[in-house]
């Protein structure tokens, strides 16, 4: 075998490499890697725990009592109580987001990618949406309360509710994301590109077709996924119900009509968590479980979500 | 085509191109239609600050002056010390914010110079979910979990496990996420070839990630720690549920003890009873301690605005 030039066992690519690396071993570059990768397990790591701690304590509430938890109502006895009210509730708030939000956030969002030009009506509404984006729930609660609940009482909860109806808190949870949807939305059509338009334009479609036929359908799967996530966003949202008067205790009032369900008493799921949270002990195998619920509901629409942008995400 | 054309002489008008009127008048109607969604969002805000600042006056004109200045916050009794309020809301913010900047830098950091293609894929569904946990579920996993194994070694004695320390902990946990997803775009901004340069020039991995790329992005880092900030001050349930306080609260600003912040205050009021429009100044009191943290994260979130702003004009 002919010999190759060795020096000890090393190849001469090792020896290269070497020499130009130096032979200390750079601890400093590994403990500062090693770092890093602390500080992002130990964010997951507080991921894993809290699903764990929800599971394990939820589980055998959730076992024992099985489909009768899902559908039983409020109760003041932690044996009887369960979350159907609050998921009935939790659905309507989602009737209303969806209704209400994606039209007019979508509607927004065409504007202000496709018809807008450049003016300062177009920068401040530009500027009002990413604000309002980061006010916090709680300050959307409060314009539930001054402008649903006391300014349109009649209208929004007559009687016993005095305003505290599921309308009002389906219309703040709408209002509070509306800002999101159109954000995601005026993402996704900016992603479409322009060549995609001008096609569209050089046979002759006015803007309104082009945005019909072409836009909105490739920009479809980035609404659809930033529409979804603004759904999770209201699902999980409790602070301005409990402003706008979500249930806390119980109620048990049977309604016949929609106008009487809308202008009736509800409450929704993460609104329940929260009162039981503040609850004896007794109640803590079913806050558990009702975060069970609650935490799956998300984690499906979630997932549900980035399925669909993986599966329809174009590259141009 | 010069031959079809030389045949009919007469000339088009621009008003044979507009189309039919019923088109146009289609057209008109979309955009209008358009415009109206759109201007909802000032509308909308038009609204807030008018019901904000109509009871928030309310509350102003008629309450004693020096009751602000007093040593608690307890609406009940009418006793509305303001910066009893602001003090709790900070301390909690601050020790989120302590919680928050090395997971979140730490996680950004590594995404964006050290994880591969694949890890990143996996890593950033995972922090979004995490990011998509509702606040109640963290509050009360403040309060069972956080607040006897990780506070209570530290504070012995905390008051029946609620504690300002385990709020700001479990609101730090909230905007992990929020703080990594900012910083880490901010880093993937950086050119490839400010990196590139780093390298050529003999320099490590980490002197290129902390001396070269950092410094970069340091304008969206600030954004991202100002933003996570402003949230934190924003955020309810997880204080509402583990800090305690409901009735009210003394001037401090011990983590160790029970606490009260501007959102916990405005819960509290409002779940107290149905008697919040009372003959009290309590209902307009929530409308301005609502003002206060209104004008509070507005402000945040027009600076943290302009400093993402700085990065997208530089690269």
């Amino acid at each position: 075998m002919a010999s190759t030039p060795r020096t000890g066992a090393m190849t001469a690519g090792e020896v290269v490499r070497r020499s130009i690396q130096g032979t200390r071993s750079d601890w400093r570059s590994l403990a500062f890697e090693g770092f890093l990768v602390l500080l992002l397990v130990l964010t997951l790591g507080v991921l894993a725990w809290l699903l764990v701690v929800v599971f394990v304590n939820g589980i055998p509430t959730l076992a024992e009592r099985g489909l009768d938890f899902l559908t039983s109502p409020l109760a003041s006895r932690p044996q009887e109580a369960g979350v159907g009210q609050a998921l009935a509730g939790s659905l309507w708030l989602m009737a209303f987001v969806a209704l209400i939000s994606f039209p007019l956030g979508i509607g927004a969002a065409v504007y202000l990618e496709e018809y807008a030009s450049d003016t300062w009506v177009t920068r401040l509404i530009n500027t009002v949406v990413r604000n309002l984006a980061g006010v916090p729930s709680i300050v959307y609660g409060l314009l539930g309360l001054a402008v649903f609940v006391v300014a349109l009482r009649d209208f929004v909860g007559p009687g016993s509710t005095s305003g505290r109806g599921l309308l009002a808190g389906g219309l703040t949870m709408a209002i509070l994301v509306l800002p999101i949807v159109i954000i995601t939305s005026a993402e996704a059509l900016r992603a479409v590109p322009g060549a995609i338009r001008e096609a569209a334009f050089g046979v002759g479609a006015t803007r309104w077709e082009v945005v019909r036929s072409h836009v909105l359908p490739y920009a479809a799967p980035g609404i659809f996924t930033g529409t979804i996530l603004s759904m999770a966003r209201a699902f999980g949202e409790t602070a301005p119900l409990i402003l706008v008067g979500a249930v806390i205790g119980g109620f048990n009032v049977e309604y016949d009509s929609i106008i009487g369900t809308l202008q009736g008493r509800y409450t929704a799921l993460p609104t329940t968590v929260y009162d039981w949270a503040r609850k004896p002990a007794s109640f803590e195998g079913n806050v558990y479980a009702a975060i069970i619920v609650l935490i799956v509901v998300l984690l499906v629409v979630n997932a549900l979500a980035i399925y669909l942008r993986n599966r329809f995400e174009r590259r141009w | 085509m010069t031959a079809t054309s030389s045949q009919h002489p007469t000339r088009l008008k621009i008003g044979d191109l507009r189309g039919s009127p019923a088109r146009r008048r289609r057209e008109f109607g979309v955009r209008v239609m358009f415009l109206a969604a759109a201007s909802l969002s000032i509308l909308i805000s038009f609204l807030i600050i008018l019901s904000l600042v109509g009871e928030a006056w309310n509350f102003i004109s008629q309450v004693d002056l020096l009751l602000l200045v007093e040593r608690g916050w307890f609406p009940r009794r009418d006793l509305y010390s303001i910066h009893t309020i602001v003090a709790g809301t900070v301390t909690v913010a601050g020790i989120g914010m302590l919680v928050a900047t090395p997971l979140g830098l730490g996680a950004a950091i590594y995404l964006a110079e050290y994880a591969s293609p694949r890890v990143r894929r996996t890593i950033k569904p995972i922090l979004e979910i995490l990011a998509g946990i509702p606040s109640v579920v963290l509050g009360y996993f403040a309060l069972q979990v956080i607040s006897p194994t990780i506070v209570d070694p530290i504070c012995p004695g905390a008051t029946e496990g609620f504690n300002v320390a385990a709020a700001g902990i479990g609101v730090g946990i909230l905007i992990t996420p929020l703080i990594a997803s900012v910083a880490e775009d901010a880093m993937y901004a950086v050119p490839r070839s400010l990196r590139e340069a780093s390298y050529g020039l003999g320099a490590r991995k980490r002197t290129t990630s902390l001396s070269i790329v950092l410094p970069a992005a340091i304008s969206g880092i600030v954004a991202a720690l100002i933003l996570g900030f402003s949230r934190g001050i924003g955020e309810t349930m997880v204080v509402s549920i583990a800090a305690g306080a409901t009735g009210g609260s003394l001037f401090s600003v011990n983590p160790c003890e029970p606490g009260q912040t501007m959102t916990a205050a405005m819960t509290a009021l409002a779940t107290g009873s149905d008697q919040v429009r009372g003959a009290t100044l309590a209902f307009p009191s929530l409308f301005f301690v609502g003002l206060l943290l209104f004008v509070f994260t507005l402000v945040l979130n027009l600076v943290a605005d302009h400093f993402v702003r700085r990065v997208r004009i530089r690269y």
